[in-house]
């Protein structure tokens, strides 16, 4: 039996969904009241009351997502906020990205400003952009916006410095002008830089929008976890961060996939196969 | 008289230090190089004299100092577009497939994509690498991608073809191949070409001409010789004929000395 479970590549994805079930039937043992004795609180309800109980956050999202139906508005707010905070940050950081990293004298006027907007703690312009923008997902869009960019910014400038100067002037005896160096090159070689930022920038873009509506708004699951915070309702907003975890997943594994489609040029370690 | 394919005239390249505009190198002083249409000539020399340099003042993608370069009679501008080049290390695009890559230039030229493509999988097949188009250049080895690379130029048609070492990576018996495969198609098309190494042996094996290069800093030629051996040849069997071995100990003579003098000056810097 052993030999057959054994930790191997064929019984990865058990051994991983066995993790998962561990952790929560540990949660599951010291929340539920009355399962063992309380040790460090004073009554059985309160580990209950601080780390909330799995089943009933499970019954929370079951209600969510088919008792109510009343999630997949805020879902979609979140998710739309976070996609739009992703495609601009990476949009905007791939062209400011190549533009510096191809005029060395627009790089080196603006080097100060961008260091200081980088060290810049960002999530302090919450509000103020509140402010500027509202209350609805504009706001969101924009912080999501200046911590996706920098992080793509500073990858594709490194990305495109990078370039081999062998292929660079190769490909200019080959005939490539300005345009097509850019696209046939520059870009090309950046790209592997920018998606090992992208995955980065998923969970930033994420984060741009929950604390964003957090901080004010009308709508959103950051919005369901603030209202639930404010009734110390801990089994809802630990419901919230679930849901929000699964979905930062599915789209950290749809980057994955973008990735394994446009660098399929790129060296893997260990491409044989055995007979 | 025809104007001369290639022509350096007094060419002189310093290069000075970034950091410290005071530090000076010139890589090559006043060198002076015809090559004929047809011509295939070898520059050898030791070690850091500026070979490269020479190679990619050539090309157009490095301005001398001083001096002209002249293609067909025209001044060179810019980039050579007349000029294929070879380089030493890895060239081709890691994104590209071979058979991409070998489209490259086709493209960037303005030719349409079937049309590339057509003249692609010939020269693949021409440099024994039909079966290969859809590979990535991590999936071939060394020597496959050398003949990437020669597709990649040659499908060009060129009439200078500048190789910058191009076979100094590949095992010996990989290399003759693959000088004899290059041997069969300059002589089928006869263009100019503009061989750098610091093989000897390939030199002779391969030329019409070969100029010496002094040892660096300064570099500049200090002898040319005629290669009077008979084509077509084997450059494994021309080794070991009679002519081959004089013309070997009268451009070594030459070249000794300077080898011996650059080594004594890289030992001195380190």
């Amino acid at each position: 039996m052993w030999k057959l479970l054994r930790p191997r590549s064929a019984t990865l994805r058990l051994w991983q969904v066995m993790v998962l079930l561990a952790i929560f039937a540990f949660w599951w043992a010291m929340t539920t009241p009355g399962f063992i004795p309380p040790f460090m609180f004073e009554n059985d309800r309160q580990a209950a009351f601080f780390f909330g109980e799995p089943v009933k956050i499970f019954v929370r999202i079951w209600d969510w997502f088919v008792t109510d139906h009343d999630i997949y508005g805020h879902l979609w707010v979140t998710l739309l906020e976070t996609v739009l905070a992703f495609a601009s940050g990476t949009a905007a950081g791939l062209v400011i990205g190549m533009w510096l990293a191809l005029s060395p004298i627009a790089a080196a006027i603006l080097d100060p400003y961008i260091k200081a907007l980088n060290s810049m703690p960002r999530v302090i312009l919450a509000p103020i952009f509140a402010v500027w923008f509202g209350l609805g997902i504009a706001s969101k869009v924009a912080l999501g916006f200046t911590l996706v960019f920098f992080i793509v910014f500073f990858n594709v400038y490194q990305g495109v410095k990078e370039v081999s100067p062998t292929v660079l002037a190769n490909a200019r005896m080959l005939g490539a002008g300005r345009n097509q160096l850019l696209r046939h090159v520059y870009l090309p070689s950046a790209t592997s830089w920018v998606f090992s930022s992208l995955h980065t920038s998923v969970g930033l873009a994420f984060v741009g929008a929950v604390v964003g509506e957090y901080l004010g708004s009308a709508r959103g699951v950051g919005y369901l976890i603030l209202q639930a915070e404010g009734t110390f309702d801990i089994n809802t907003v630990m419901a919230g961060i679930l849901v929000l975890t699964a979905f930062a997943l599915v789209l950290d594994g749809v980057v994955g996939r973008v990735e394994a489609h446009l660098m399929r040029w790129q060296p893997r370690a260990g491409e044989t196969e055995k007979l | 008289m025809t104007a001369p394919a290639l022509s350096l005239t007094g060419v002189t390249c310093t290069f000075i230090s970034r950091d410290d505009r005071s530090q000076r190198y010139t890589a090559v002083r006043d060198v002076t190089v015809d090559i004929a249409p047809g011509e295939f000539v070898s520059v050898v020399g030791p070690t850091g004299c500026g070979k490269s340099t020479l190679l990619n003042v050539a090309a157009g993608l490095l301005e001398p100092s001083a001096g002209a370069v002249r293609v067909f009679g025209e001044p060179l501008a810019g980039i050579n577009a007349r000029a294929g080049y070879m380089f030493q290390t890895e060239a081709l695009m890691p994104w590209r497939t071979a058979r991409a890559n070998v489209m490259a230039g086709l493209e960037f030229r303005g030719a349409s994509p079937a049309d590339a493509g057509a003249r692609a999988d010939e020269w693949l097949k021409r440099v024994g690498l039909g079966g290969f188009g859809d590979r990535y250049p991590h999936q071939l080895s060394g020597g496959m991608r050398k003949r990437t690379a020669l597709a990649q130029t040659l499908v060009l048609d060129p009439d200078i073809i500048l190789m910058d070492e191009p076979f100094s990576a590949l095992d010996i018996q990989t290399r003759q191949l693959m000088e004899n495969e290059v041997l069969e198609l300059w002589a089928a098309k006869r263009k100019a070409v503009l061989f750098i190494t610091h093989d000897l042996d390939e030199a002779i094996a391969m030329s019409d001409r070969v100029v010496v290069l002094s040892a660096g800093p300064a570099s500049h030629p200090i002898g040319e010789f005629v290669i009077d051996l008979p084509r077509p040849r084997d450059v494994a069997e021309v080794r070991i004929t009679p002519r081959f071995i004089d013309l070997h100990k009268a451009i070594w003579d030459v070249l000794r000395e300077e080898v011996l003098k650059g080594y004594a000056q890289q030992k001195l810097a380190a």
